[in-house]
Parts: C-alpha cells; structure tokens; sequence
C-alpha cells in the first residue's frame, strides 16, 4: 500500500504504519471490541490529530502501539511500522529501546502519570540513562534543560521537587519533558495540553514544532481542541466506536466534514450539536459500549441521517469522499467501493465511513 | 519478559480519566447481594458451612451421642475410633460429643458480644460523625484510648476484674471491639454526610432522627455488615483464648478452649484431643472470614471496613 | 492526650473489681499489718482523685508501686520480664515478614498462579488459626514427634545462644504466622495497585528495563505504607505474646499479666496492661515519625 502522505522529506519513508489495527479486552461484561481495523501512516515532520468523543478508544489505541495494555486482558491484531519496523511483534528488549528514543509517549493524567515518591529529575534522569550512557551529572543537566525547555520555571530547582509540589500544569509539562528525553522520532501526545493555559500551551506547540523540524519527528496528537487541530495538524483522523469514521487533511475535515459524526463534532449540524466555543460540540447520546457495538453504522443509533437502506445492517467502509469536483462530474452521492483515487492539492485522500456521504455542498 | 504483569483484578475499570457517572450511593439490595454471593463459591460455601455450625449448636444435644459428662471407664484417652469418632479424654468422655456441645458456648459468646460491639461501636460512630465537633472529638480519643490497649489482654483485664464467666466474658470481648464499629461506622457516615441529597434534605428540614434513620444507616451499612462477619471470626478467637486461659466457663462444661487448655497435658498421648476442638474454631473462624471477605467483594468494593486480621 | 485516657482507664480498673481488692488477693489468711500496710503503700485509703493524682505522679516518675503478692516493685517486676517480651515480639515480627514479603510479593507478580492460590490459602488459615492452638501443634509436631525442639522454657542468650534460638523459634512462628498473613494480604493488595498505577505505564513508556520498573515504580511504592502496617502488627503482636507465652511458658509480660490475673494481684496487673499499652501508643508514634521521614509527600510538605 502506498503512503497516504506527502512526506516533507520523500527520501524517508513514512514514520508509522498502522495497518488494521484492533485491540479486544476482556471485560466482566464480555469482551469489548475498542479499537476495530485502525489505519493511519504518520510521516516525517508531519502531525496528525486524533479526535473524537471520550471512550470512542483514542487513548486505547495509541497504547496498543507501545505494549501498554495489560497483557493478561488485551489482545492486540494488525501491524504497526515503526520505519518498518513492527512494533506489535517485536521482542520485548527491542520493544524497550524501542520506547524513548523511537516512541515517546505523553499521559492523559497529569495527576496520576508521575511516580509520587520519586523526584522529578530522577524520573527524567531515569528515562535518559536507560538509553546509553549518560553520566549522572550529564543527565541532571540535560533534565534541567529539558524542563526549562517545557517552560517550567526555575527548572534548577524544579528538578529536585516531588509531583505533589507541582501544579498540575507543570506536572504535564513534566510528563511532556519526560516523552521529549530522548528525541523521539514518532510523538503520541494524549491530550497532552488539557490542562495548560493558552500561552504554555503555545510554548509546547513551539517547542514540538522545532522538534519535528530538527529530527522529523512524526506526531499523533490526540485532543479535544479544534484550535490545536486547526493550528498544528497537518491531517485529522476522526475516530468513532473504534474505527476511523473520517480522514483527510485539515482543510477538507474542518471545512467539508463527510461524516455525520464528525458534522455533529463540528457543530456543522444544529439539530445534532450544541455548539461550545474552540471544544469538540457535544452531540445528544452516548457512545456505544466497546462490549456491545451496533450491527450495523456504529454511529447508527445517534445518527440523525440514516440516508440509506445499508445503515442499519452493513458498516460503511472508510471510502473517499466525493469532493466538488466529483460533483462536476456528475457521479452518484455514493462513493464506489474500493475506489481510490488521491485528491485534492495535498495528495491526501478525505476519506469516510458512512453510507449518504454528501460532500461540502450541502 | 518485558511485559509488566497487571492486576487481573482490575481490568474492566474504564480509564480514570473519563468522567464516571455520578453513582447513586450503594444501598444494600438484598435479593442482588445474596445473588452475587452465591456466584462466589468461597463465601456461599462459608455461609453453607456456617448455618450448619449454627444448627449444631441449636439441636447440639440431639446431636452429639453422649452427654457432656457422660464417661465411658476404662476407656480413657482412646483413639478415634467408630464409637468415638474423635477419641475420648481423660475421664472416658467423648471429644466429639464435647466438641459438638462446646459449639454452643462459643458462638453465644461470640454473637453476643459482636451484638453488644455493633450496638454500642455504630452508636458511637453515629453520634461523632453525624454531630461531629466535640462531640467527635470526645468519642473518637475514648475509642482511641480503647484501641491502645492489646486486644486480649483488655479482654483479660476486665475478665480478670469481673470475675471469669461467660457474661462477662462477652461484655469484655464486646468492649473490645466498640471501637472497630465506631470508627467503620463514622467513616461511613462523614462519606454519605457529604452527599448532595443529605445536605438536600437536611435544608428541607428534615430531622436529626430521620436523616439518620432514612439516610445515613442504609448507606453505612454495607461495611458494617462486613465488620460484623469479621468481628465474629475473632470474637470466637477471643472466646477460645479466654476459654483457654481459663477465664471463660468453669470446668466441666464443655468448651473449645477448655478442652484445649485440657488436651494440652496429654498432648504426648492424645493428639486427637487438642487437635479436634482446635479444628473447631479454625473452622468457625475461616467461615465468618471468608464470609466477610465475600461480603466485602459484594458491599464494599472501595474496602472501608479494615481487612480481616486488622482488628486482632 | 490518649496517654491520659489511658492511664485513667487503667487506673480505674482497680476500682472496679468487686469487693476489697487487698482482701481478695490476700485470701484468707493474713495479718492485719499487712493488709494496712498495702493499704497505705498502695494509696487505697486516699480520696479518689487524690488516688489518681498520686497514682499518676508516682506511675510518671516510674513507681507503679508493689505487689500484692511478693511485695516486689511493679516496676522491678516488669523489667525483669520486658526483655524477652520485646525479644519475642521482635523475632515474631522477622518470622511475619519472612513469610509475608515473598508471599505477597510473588502473589501479586503472578496473579492467579500457584503461588498466589497458596498464598490466600496460607494466609485465609494464618489469619483463622487461634495462636495458642497452632503454639500446641507445633510443640505436638516438632517437641513431641519429631523432637527437634524444647517445648518451651528459657534460657538466657549469654548462658546458651543455641538453647535461647532453639526455646525462641517455636513462640516466634505461632506469634509472627498471625501477622505474617495479614502482612501478606497487605503486601499483595498493594503491590496491585501499584502495579496498575498510572505512574508504572509512564515509567515503562520511558524503556526504562523492567527489573528497575518493579523496584523503583511498583515496589517502592507498594511497600512504603508496609511501614506502618508493620508498626501496627508489631503493636498486635505483643497481643499474640500474651497468650502464646503461656503456652511455651515464656517468661516474659504476658505470663507476668496472666499470672496477676490468678494471684488477684491487681498492681501488677495494672503495671503490665499500662506497659503493653504504652508500648502500642510509642510503636504508634514511632511509625508515623519514620513514615514521614521516607515518603516525601509527608515528609516535604
Ligand atoms: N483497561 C481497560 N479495560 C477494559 N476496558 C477499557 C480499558 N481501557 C479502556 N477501556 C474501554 O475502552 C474504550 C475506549 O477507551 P479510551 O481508549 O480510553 O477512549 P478515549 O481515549 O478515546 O477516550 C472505553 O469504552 C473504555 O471504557
Ligand atoms: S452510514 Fe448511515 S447511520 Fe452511519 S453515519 Fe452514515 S448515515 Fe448515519
Ligand atoms: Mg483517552
């Protein structure tokens, strides 16, 4: 399968891979299917958003990625190229050396994310030194320039302090320094700028941005923000009931979402949304339980379209969307199946999974 | 290997992070508890084997072949055998019939004093958590004071000053343990005080007495039914040391810990005599606290009552 | 504060015995001189409070006045008995940890494994075995049919360190197999919980190699409340000691109190609880000093 972007650097293949990708856990209440048939590719330099309501299993996913999810109740399918590398199948000790310098990860909670009874100069010593070798004074210094880096104040002294001396902010710019150690070339941030305020959140974004432009580093930014979407992401993926329901630039998602979903996530339906400032829109209902998913659409039973016959028996396959253009030529609302054609000026296709996929226009 | 091992006992809890749905407080709905429990092989077994105990101890006579004093000369310290399925004592007396009629003792021991622990200990907690202030203050240092001394040696103590005999071997037992239910039982009600719907109706003006009656107990209730299971368990502990140490029952009456106290002088002979009624309390003790840790699964998921041992 | 209540609780125990104490202890054939004697020496025929007061003031400066039987100092006494109490207390604690910290540990490490089926069983029949019962059983196992061990008695460590290791290890297991189970079923439960804490998934995040995962991230954490979990089982160890002293006749507080108990000998009675009692209440504070010195969320805040 080709690379679905058009990498900065085209001499370098695509950061990530992640080819159909499903996570089961088992579950008191059975077995609950949270992420089913995830793909996406991550290049250099580039930055997608992953947005879609909580428990639609963003966190789940990029956690499979990585081995984090209890071995005992998760099963992990599917492929996850690391520059070519599968993260899913790899040997636990290159799975490790794997994580810093190849992976960084930064944690939803701030509050729980750092050791308690460790300092924070040791939990970010820890990470450098278990990649190489690093004198002790060398880590300590490197950690110091890390946090004033995350713009923690007086990082010479905030390295000594304990988690609980911190604000939540400035634990999260911890957790943040703690992912950035190593100069990773992939980033996956999970909602990692929740709890900043706008201008530290700015900083980050700053200092990401220069990160991917001195190593290439590739990110996965999963957020709530559709300011940081807009401001940072190269491409969005819109993820509902475990699966992408949306894809495609940002341009084409924010400005022309397919999806009756991501319609309501923009607040680009009315009758569907509240509209609530930069946030995601809240759309009426839940999601369905990952244990008991619908037959059918998932997003079936809050859709307020359910354009077609299909909706309540058959998942709509993630399909290129039918853009202006289309429409110029006149085909069908329905995209044909296992058509594939790249799009728009970015070469990236603007993808949905949903039945009645009308386009922009109306 | 790489791979950290989790808790399996923990794998179906959605993140933390997402917001959990404000829970109605946990009230006891007895039909889903019993049904729970009996899913749980280890407390449904327990509970089995502990309302058999109980009816030996209720038709005890019926059962045991002979009677407590009933001696067969010139069979002394006989091995178990068909007619003495636990072999004989000293005088020719049949353990098993003993052990039978000692189950009696025990447990009116044990569930009167657990009885008088629970009254007394879930007043005191009720009064200092619902009142709190000085009221709190003064309650909670006396149960402290209570706390400090040894479990046993309080029990000693005030048996020691009473007198031995099977009253006041429950009072002292019972004494003991006031402060295990004054302190579950205040935890429980400074949690649910808090709640939206008891501040709610407190504005409505609704009573002292109504609150507590309507509110507070019904939600207080899950951990001190699990602290009573336990408690059971070391009351019938403490009765047998008491017993053993010859503060409970006057000799000849039959008791757990008397015939250990017995036994223990013939233990070179007959080691069915001491191992038999010991077995008795193992048994009767794991019950009640296999119980109580069955309860908790079901009524106490967040574990507020202390674990089993805690109160020894 | 409590120290007071404690010393009041104690003191009033003396009140509360049915009848003259002096008459019930001395029996029935005694000279008039002496009862006076004790009377007076035991401050009985004061007013209460000033009993109390004098009682306290005396109990303050270590005077906890005589025996009814021996006329001996309380505090001589107890003295005398306090070391091989705390001995046994101390080496019930090492048997308690022996088996809790393995146990527990590979228990929670391997959820639903042999290992941690054993370890419930273990710790569910720890928990529920009457101690003086398991203290006869070991003598009937490993005295009486196997004869490796005295049955109990006491020798002194500079007369005969082997006979003193061999009269302590008995006492030690059917004191410490109490707290041992308790000790286990705390060291499993928390180290669970630490090991699906948040912090532990950061911690791996980071390839930092397991082996430093589990001690830094899991076992550190999961084990520094054992401090004052173990302070508390040492406080309800000396409990144990009481009873399973009796029984291996450990000459030491218990037996001290036991034998009060049978003589009516109430100062000594009310010396040996007041002791076992202040010793629970520095075990109390002595924990909770330490735990703030090791955990920097007290300790720096
Ligand atoms: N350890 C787990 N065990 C069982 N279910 C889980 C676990 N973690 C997450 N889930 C479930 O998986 C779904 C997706 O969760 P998550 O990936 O955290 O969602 P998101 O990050 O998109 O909010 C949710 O329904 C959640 O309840
Ligand atoms: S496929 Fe049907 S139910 Fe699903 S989103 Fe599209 S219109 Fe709605
Ligand atoms: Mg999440």
């Amino acid at each position: 399968m080709t690379s679905l972007s058009k990498a900065p650097q085209p001499a370098a293949g695509p950061v990530l891979e992640v080819e159909d990708l499903r996570v089961r856990l088992r579950t008191p209440r059975g077995t609950a299917h949270v992420v089913n048939g995830l793909g996406y590719s991550v290049g250099p330099g580039e930055t997608v958003a992953v947005v879609g309501e909580s428990g639609s299993g963003k966190s789940v996913s990029v956690l499979a990625l990585l081995g984090l999810l209890p071995p005992r109740t998760a099963t992990v399918s599917g492929r996850a190229l690391l520059h070519g590398e599968d993260l899913l199948t790899m040997s636990p000790e290159r799975l490790r050396q794997v994580r810093g310098p190849g992976v960084g990860m930064v944690f939803q909670d701030p509050m729980t994310s750092l050791n308690p009874v460790l300092s924070v100069g040791r939990q970010l010593t820890e990470g450098l030194r278990a990649h190489g070798h690093v004198s002790k004074a060398a880590a300590r210094a490197r950690a110091v320039e890390l946090l004033g880096e995350v713009g923690l104040p007086d990082p010479g002294r905030a390295v000594d302090r304990f988690p609980h001396e911190l604000s939540g902010g400035m634990r999260q710019r911890v957790v943040i320094a703690i992912a950035l150690a190593n100069s990773p070339s992939l980033l996956i941030a999970d909602e990692a700028t929740t709890a900043l305020d706008v201008t530290v959140q700015a900083q980050i974004l700053d200092l990401v941005e220069r990160l991917q432009t001195e190593h290439g580093t590739g990110v996965v930014w999963i957020t709530h923000d559709l300011g940081v979407v807009a401001g940072i992401a190269d491409r969005v993926l819109v993820m509902y009931g475990g699966r992408c329901v949306e894809d495609g630039t940002v341009d084409d998602v924010l400005e022309r979402p397919a999806h009756p979903y991501t319609r309501g996530l923009l607040g680009a339906l009315p009758d569907l949304a509240a509209d609530d400032g930069g946030d995601l829109a809240t759309i009426a209902g839940t999601p369905p339980p990952p244990t008991d998913l619908p037959a059918g659409c998932v997003f079936w039973p809050r859709c307020p379209v359910r354009g077609d016959a299909r909706c309540e028996t058959e998942q709509p396959p993630l399909a290129p969307v039918k853009g202006s253009h289309y429409r110029d030529k006149g085909t069908s609302g329905v995209p044909g199946e296992g058509q594939y054609r790249d799009e728009g000026t970015s070469g990236v296709p603007h993808r949905a999974a949903t039945w009645c996929a009308e386009g922009s226009g109306s | 290997m790489t791979q950290l091992p989790t808790p399996g006992a923990t794998p179906a809890q959605p993140p933390p992070s997402e917001p959990i749905p404000a829970a109605a407080p946990p009230r006891p709905r007895w039909r889903e508890t019993l049904g729970l429990l009996a899913r749980n092989p280890t407390a449904a077994v327990s509970a089995v084997v502990l309302v058999l105990i109980v009816l030996v101890a209720v038709f005890d006579e019926t059962l045991a072949p002979d009677g407590p004093n009933d001696q067969d000369p010139g069979r002394q310290l006989q091995p178990p055998s068909w007619a003495h399925p636990f072999g004989t004592d000293e005088f020719g007396r049949d353990v098993f019939s003993r052990v039978v009629l000692g189950a009696a003792t025990s447990l009116r021991v044990g569930f009167l004093s657990v009885a008088f622990a629970l009254v007394v200990g879930t007043l005191i907690g009720l009064l200092a958590g619902f009142y709190g202030r000085w009221v709190d203050d003064t309650l909670m240092r006396l149960m402290d004071v209570l706390f400090a001394f040894p479990a046993v040696l309080l029990a000693i103590a005030i048996v020691a000053i009473r007198g031995a005999g099977p009253a006041n071997a429950i009072l002292a037992i019972g004494i003991v343990y006031v402060p295990i239910f004054a302190r579950v039982t205040r935890a429980s009600v400074l949690g649910v005080r808090e709640e939206v719907y008891v501040r709610a109706s407190r504005s409505v003006g609704a009573s002292d007495w109504r609150l507590i009656t309507r509110h507070v107990l019904p939600n207080a209730a899950p951990p001190i039914i699990v602290q009573t299971s336990i408690s059971l368990a070391f009351a019938v502990l403490a009765e047998a040391a008491l017993s053993f140490l010859g503060l409970g029952p006057r000799r000849p009456n039959p008791s757990w810990g008397l015939m250990l106290a017995d036994g223990r002088g013939f233990i070179e002979q007959a080691w069915w005599y001491t191992v038999f009624p010991g077995l008795a309390i193992v048994v009767t003790v794991l019950c009640f606290n296999l119980l109580g840790d069955g309860l908790r699964d079901v009524l106490d998921p967040r574990q507020r009552t202390l674990m089993a041992g805690g109160g020894r | 504060m409590v120290l007071a209540g404690v010393s009041v609780l104690v003191f009033s125990l003396i009140h509360l015995v049915r009848g003259d104490p002096i008459r019930l202890a001395l029996g029935t054939r005694y000279s008039q001189e002496t009862y006076d004697a004790l009377r007076e020496r035991s401050g009985l025929d004061l007013p209460l409070v000033e009993q109390y007061l004098t009682w306290a003031g005396r109990a303050v400066t270590g005077d906890l006045g005589v025996s009814f039987r021996s006329g001996e100092t309380v505090t001589a006494l107890i003295a005398e008995r306090l070391p091989a109490t705390l001995t046994l207390a101390v080496a019930a604690l090492l048997v308690a940890l022996v088996i809790a910290l393995p146990l527990g540990l590979l228990s929670a490490l391997h959820p639903r494994s042999f290992v941690d089926r054993l370890a419930t069983v273990v710790s569910q029949f720890g928990i529920s075995v009457p101690d003086f019962w398991l203290s006869i059983m070991l003598i009937l196992v490993f005295a009486g049919t196997l004869g490796w061990l005295p049955s109990g008695g006491y020798v002194s460590l500079t007369e005969d360190p082997l006979g003193w290791l061999q009269r302590l290890v008995l006492p030690a297991i059917a004191t410490g197999v109490v707290s041992g189970s308790v000790i286990t079923r705390f060291v499993r439960s928390s180290t669970l919980e630490a090991l699906g804490a948040d912090h532990v998934r950061t911690a791996q995040a980071k390839g930092v190699p397991t082996r430093q995962v589990l001690t830094w991230h899991v076992l550190r954490n999961a084990l520094l409340p054992l401090v004052t979990v173990t302070g508390v089982q040492l406080a309800y160890l000396l409990s144990g000691v009481v009873v399973v002293e009796i029984v291996f006749s450990w000459p030491g507080l218990g037996q001290l109190a036991y034998q009060a108990v049978r003589d009516r000998d109430f100062p000594v009675l009310q010396g040996a609880v007041l002791l076992f009692a202040l010793v629970f209440l520095v075990i109390n504070l002595l924990v909770d000093l330490l735990y703030s010195r090791i955990d920097p969320r007290i300790s720096r805040s």
